[in-house]
Parts: C-alpha cells; sequence; structure tokens
C-alpha cells in the first residue's frame, strides 16, 4: 500500500486535496451533506472526469487535444435530436453519437500521424470544423432527451449517485485495458519515447490512431452525458470544456510530455477543478470577483505541482 | 554547369521558408480572383488596401505570437490582454484628471508587460508548460476584467491617438498598415541580425545546447514573453481606434487566427523554424479569407467551418510536404 502510494505520488497528493476541498465543500454548503448535494456534485464532476479521460488518452501519446470541448459539444447537441423516441431508436441514436465521436477523434488522428500536422494546431483547426458542425446543427440550444433515461442516469439509487458509478466502471474498464494490455502498454511506450517504441517493433501510427479514436469515444460519452444531465444540446459549452479538461490532467499528475499519468489521475483533477468552482459558488464571495479566483486558484494549484524544479539538482536537467 | 548543379541551386533557392512564402501568396491571389468572381469590387484598390488595414491589428498581434511559437513555446493568453488592454486604455482615457488620461496609451502597454512578464515567471521559473500557464493567466485576465468592469461595457474614450493610427490615412495609405510595416522591418531585422534573434532560433531548436553555449536562456524567455505582451497591447490600442469601443470579449475572435496566421505562413510551431515574411503574408491571407467569407454571407457556424477546413488543408500540404524532406 505504502509503496503504491510513493510510485503514484502525484495522484495521491491530488486525492488528498480533493478530499480536503470536498470536505470543505459539505461544510460550506447550505444543506450539508445530502444525497441531493452529493448527486448535483458527482454529475457535474462526472461530465468534466470524462472530458478529462478524453484529453488524456491525446497527452498520453504527446499529443494535446484542442478540440475536444467542440467534440462534446458536437455529440451533445447530435443526442438532442436523436436521444429520443422508441428504446430502439434511442439505441440506435447512442451508436450514431458514439460512432460520430470515434471518427471525430480519428480526424484529429490521422491528420498528425500521417498528414505531419502538429496535434496542438491540427486540433485547433478541427475544433473550428466540429464546433461549426454543431453550431448549424443547432444555432441556438435547444431539442429534448428522453426523460426517463436521462432520471435513470443522473438520479442517486441506495444514496449511491448513478453518474458516479458510470465514473467508476468506465475507470476501472480502461485502467485494466491501459494497464493489463499490450494496446494500452504500447501507448505508454510511445508517450514515453516514441523512437524507442518504433524500434521495438511496435505499430505506432496505428496505435496512435487508437488513442486518437478512444479520446473521441469518451469525448461522445461526455457528450451524451452532458445531454442526459442538461436535456438539451447546446453548441456553445465547447471552450470551457476544452479548457477544464487540460487543467484537469495537469491538476492530476498527466505530464503534457506524454507517458506518464493515468485516466485516475485525471478524473481526480477534474473532480478538484469541479469543487473549487462549487465551493467559489457558496463561499460569499461576490460573483464578480469569482471567474477572478477560479483562474487566481488554478494558477497556484499549477504553479505548486511544478515546485518540484526548485529541487533540482542541476539546472541541465530542465532543458531538454 | 550540369543540369545536377542547376537542381540544387533550384531547389536551394526554393527551400522550405520561400516554399511555405510562395504557397500563401498564391493562396491570397486565389482569394482575391476568386472573390471578384462573387463581388466585382475585390480587386479594386480601395478594398485591397482597407483589407491591408484590418490585416494590420493581426499581423501586429501574430508577431508577439510568431516570437514565442519561435522560442518553442505558446501564448494562449492573447485573447484578454486585448480585451484588458482596451479597458485600460479606454477608462484611463476618460479619465478627468488630465495626467492619467494623457498616459492612457503607456499604462496599456504596461499592461501587455505585466502580462507578459507573468507569463514569463510561470514558463521560466516554474517550469509550468507554456499552453497550461498562459491558459490560467487568460482565465485571471477574464476574472479580474469582468470584476473591474462589473460585467458592463466600460465606459471612456478612446485616445485620439489611437484612431488617428488605426483609421487615419498618409498619401491614401492606411496608418495602421504604415505601422505594420515599421513593425515588420524591425522584427526581420532583429530576427537576423540580432544576437537576441539568434538565441530564439536556436532555443527553439535546443535548448540545451543553448543553455550550456553559457547564453542566459531565461532572460531570453522573459524578453519574448513580454514582448508579445506588449505586441498584444499594441495591436489592442489600434484595435480600440479602429472600433472606437471596448467590450467584453473581444479579443475572443483572435486566439485562432493569430496562431493560424503564424502557422501556415511557415513557423513551426515546435519552435526554431520560420521567418516574418510568411507571418506577414499569413495575416494576410487569414484576413482575406474571413473577409471573402462574410461578403459571402454565409452564417457564422459554415465560416467557422470553412475557415478550420481551409486552415487544416494548409497545414496538411506544409505536413505533407516536410514529411517528403524527412524533416
Amino acid at each position: 500500500m505504502m509503496t503504491w502510494l510513493r510510485q503514484n505520488a502525484r495522484e495521491t497528493i491530488a486525492a488528498l486535496a480533493l478530499v480536503i476541498l470536498f470536505a470543505g465543500y459539505i461544510a460550506i454548503h447550505p444543506r450539508g451533506f445530502s444525497t441531493y448535494v452529493v448527486t448535483i456534485w458527482s454529475n457535474q464532476g462526472t461530465l468534466l472526469g470524462l472530458a478529462a479521460i478524453a484529453q488524456f488518452f491525446v497527452v498520453l501519446v504527446k499529443g494535446i487535444d484542442l478540440s475536444v470541448g467542440s467534440i462534446i459539444a458536437l455529440t451533445n447537441v447530435m443526442g438532442s435530436f436523436l436521444l429520443n423516441g422508441s428504446p430502439t431508436s434511442i439505441a440506435l441514436g447512442m451508436v450514431v453519437v458514439l460512432t460520430v465521436g470515434v471518427a471525430c477523434g480519428l480526424v484529429n488522428g490521422i491528420a498528425v500521424v500521417y498528414g505531419g500536422v502538429q496535434p496542438i494546431v491540427t486540433t485547433l483547426a478541427t475544433g473550428g470544423i466540429f464546433g461549426g458542425i454543431a453550431l448549424l446543427l443547432r444555432p441556438t440550444p435547444g431539442g429534448s432527451i428522453d426523460e426517463t433515461m436521462s432520471d435513470a442516469l443522473t438520479y442517486a439509487v441506495a444514496g449511491i449517485p448513478v453518474s458516479a458509478v458510470i465514473l467508476v466502471i468506465v475507470l476501472v474498464v480502461l485502467l485494466m485495458l491501459l494497464r493489463r494490455t499490450a494496446v494500452g502498454l504500447g501507448l505508454y511506450a510511445i508517450g514515453s519515447s516514441e523512437q524507442s517504441a518504433y524500434m521495438t517493433g511496435l505499430r505506432v501510427n496505428r496505435l496512435k490512431l487508437v488513442a486518437y479514436g478512444s479520446s473521441g469515444f469518451v469525448a461522445a460519452l461526455a457528450g451524451t452525458y452532458v445531454s442526459m444531465v442538461t436535456l438539451t444540446g447546446d453548441p456553445n459549452i465547447a471552450p470551457s470544456y476544452t479548457l477544464n479538461s487540460i487543467a484537469a490532467v495537469v491538476l492530476g499528475g498527466v505530464a503534457l510530455s506524454g507517458g506518464v499519468g493515468s485516466p485516475l489521475g485525471a478524473v481526480i483533477g477534474a473532480l478538484i477543478l469541479k469543487t473549487i468552482s462549487s465551493l467559489m459558488f457558496f463561499s460569499g464571495l461576490p460573483p464578480l470577483a469569482q471567474p477572478f479566483f477560479e483562474g487566481l486558484i488554478l494558477a497556484t494549484a499549477i504553479a505548486l505541482g511544478a515546485l518540484g524544479v526548485f529541487r533540482v539538482r542541476s539546472r541541465l536537467e530542465l532543458y531538454r | 554547369m550540369t543540369d545536377a548543379t542547376e537542381r540544387t541551386v533550384t531547389s536551394r533557392w526554393l527551400n522550405r521558408d520561400r516554399v511555405s512564402v510562395l504557397l500563401i501568396a498564391l493562396g491570397c491571389v486565389a482569394l482575391l480572383l476568386g472573390g471578384s468572381l462573387l463581388y466585382p469590387g475585390f480587386l479594386k484598390p480601395g478594398y485591397i488596401l482597407q483589407q491591408l488595414q484590418i490585416a494590420a491589428f493581426l499581423g501586429i498581434i501574430a508577431t508577439g505570437a510568431m516570437l514565442v511559437i519561435l522560442l518553442g513555446e505558446i501564448d494562449l493568453s492573447v485573447p484578454w490582454t486585448i480585451t484588458g488592454t482596451a479597458i485600460v486604455v479606454i477608462s484611463a482615457s476618460g479619465s478627468s484628471n488630465p495626467l492619467i488620461a494623457n498616459l492612457a496609451i503607456p499604462l496599456g502597454l504596461c499592461l501587455g508587460i505585466a502580462v507578459g512578464l507573468l507569463n514569463a515567471i510561470g514558463v521560466a521559473v516554474f517550469r509550468v508548460p507554456a499552453m497550461v500557464w498562459t491558459l490560467a493567466v487568460n482565465a485571471m485576465l477574464l476574472g479580474a476584467a469582468v470584476f473591474y468592469t462589473g460585467n458592463s461595457r466600460p465606459n471612456g474614450e478612446v485616445p485620439w491617438l489611437a484612431t488617428l493610427a488605426a483609421t487615419g490615412r498618409t498619401f491614401g495609405i492606411p496608418n495602421a498598415f504604415l505601422v505594420w510595416l515599421v513593425v515588420a522591418a524591425i522584427t526581420i531585422w532583429v530576427l537576423k541580425r540580432t544576437v537576441y534573434g539568434n538565441y530564439l532560433y536556436a532555443l527553439g531548436n535546443s535548448r540545451r545546447a543553448v543553455f550550456l553555449a553559457g547564453a542566459r536562456v531565461r532572460l531570453v524567455i522573459v524578453a519574448t514573453f513580454v514582448l508579445a505582451g506588449v505586441f498584444s497591447s499594441f495591436g489592442a490600442i489600434l484595435l480600440l481606434g479602429y472600433t472606437n469601443q471596448a467590450y467584453q470579449g473581444m479579443g475572443d475572435p483572435y486566439l485562432m487566427p493569430v496562431i493560424s496566421a503564424v502557422v501556415i505562413g511557415g513557423t513551426s510551431i515546435q519552435g526554431g523554424r520560420g521567418n516574418y515574411i510568411g507571418t506577414f503574408a499569413g495575416a494576410i491571407f487569414i484576413t482575406l479569407l474571413s473577409s471573402i467569407l462574410s461578403v459571402m454571407q454565409m452564417p457564422p457556424a459554415a465560416r467557422e467551418m470553412i475557415f478550420g477546413a481551409i486552415i487544416l488543408v494548409m497545414l496538411l500540404v506544409h505536413g505533407l510536404t516536410n514529411k517528403k524532406e524527412g524533416i
């Protein structure tokens, strides 16, 4: 147990911070610890958590995805057209939405892998395209989602929020796949050193496509869950998800240089961010001052996470 | 002269940077010709001069972005540096205290310096990835702006100098474009002829080598981010003179065009490679493209899509030629 904690120091510190923040949030919340409060928190956290996992997959292979919010917006808007009616049509709609997500991820992946374009500029451009399609489909927020399904997925059963269960299942499955399969370990290998991975005989290009496709898939899950929580399709949610997903992976100890971190860390980072903004809401600060403090806390948290640079013995280690 | 030597000479003349500039220049011509089919006024000098005037705002802001990208970093705090500067300048200029009113433009530039320093502290001292740190700085600036203005449109006065520089004309040529030409000339000189310029390219290629060579790496990083902040503020002041008002989110539509202008101009997003002529042409290309899309009365959504698609295609052309050259 202690070894595990030491090996995963970044996640452990992040998790401790989360526990403290959550305790503060519950203490400050007028309704205290109740199923209602926890369910709302968990639903919001699951949305950002899934977005962070989507970001994680791309960051793992040394990329960055500035289109993740747009994919979420696009799948959310598509969900608002497709996720109602008979059970069969809902199921079909679900398949379509998830396929669109994977397709978006693959477009990014193909441009990066075969087109030789850097991930950051690729996804900047495709983000415009995906966001544009979402805005064309639905210029203003609207549409409808099957309410029975929404209720089943966003309420709590026996005091446990369904969203938390979903998030845990997604996490367990992904952790198993990443740690126990050749594909998962291959992704870590590429992130650590693409050259060595190639020399070992890994199919680097294909594995990268897997990473981008998985990212699109999880982003589509996030988009679908946005539909479930908000019951509308909203094309304007993209920027905040992109921004927060990047902040979340960094807070959760995922290295932007690739190969380091886990989806668990990404989710913890997302929950920290969500808890901070909820704390702000109930903190009694004037509402107009809240965005500033949110930014300030984000910057402080990131800077604290980077304090390790002052323990470096030779400054040469800092330059790569 | 044999065929072989001739071929090397041509290929050396047509190096990667020149191909990028040529490609972009062709793109601009294609846009103008294509535009003139839809709308005959496109080839008139009046229209072209107006586009150059608008391109100047983008181009000046992109100058700062390019320096940071050459370094191998990125500055995502551009949008709210622009908005923040506009708010500071317009409210200082409207102040009843004549001293503050006269210092409005220097105050705006000081904001740019301050933002640049803040960015540099995170990147050079704490070693936070620039992408994350500048994003957080952007969020803080947004918060400060919202708090300061009470989330409403800031009142005040636009300094006459900003209006003159942004909208005035000298011998029929927009002042903004002339200002941009001066900025361009200085930037090219700095990049090609000064120690700072050499360090910038060298740092973009290998930090380690430059550090071992004894250069003051941190100083160069700090200087670059400060310059980027100043260019963002400078562009914002001109923009303020042009729009004659400051409003929340006026900088938001600039982030993507600014980075696109730099990158399609042939500057490598990984740093260490690129020339200013490319950025210059890139800014004109982006301006023409968005002007044509708005003349065609595309809905904003379709505009965003086509914009993204064309930029992706330009990037793919670059990427594939680089792959062929084995870069």
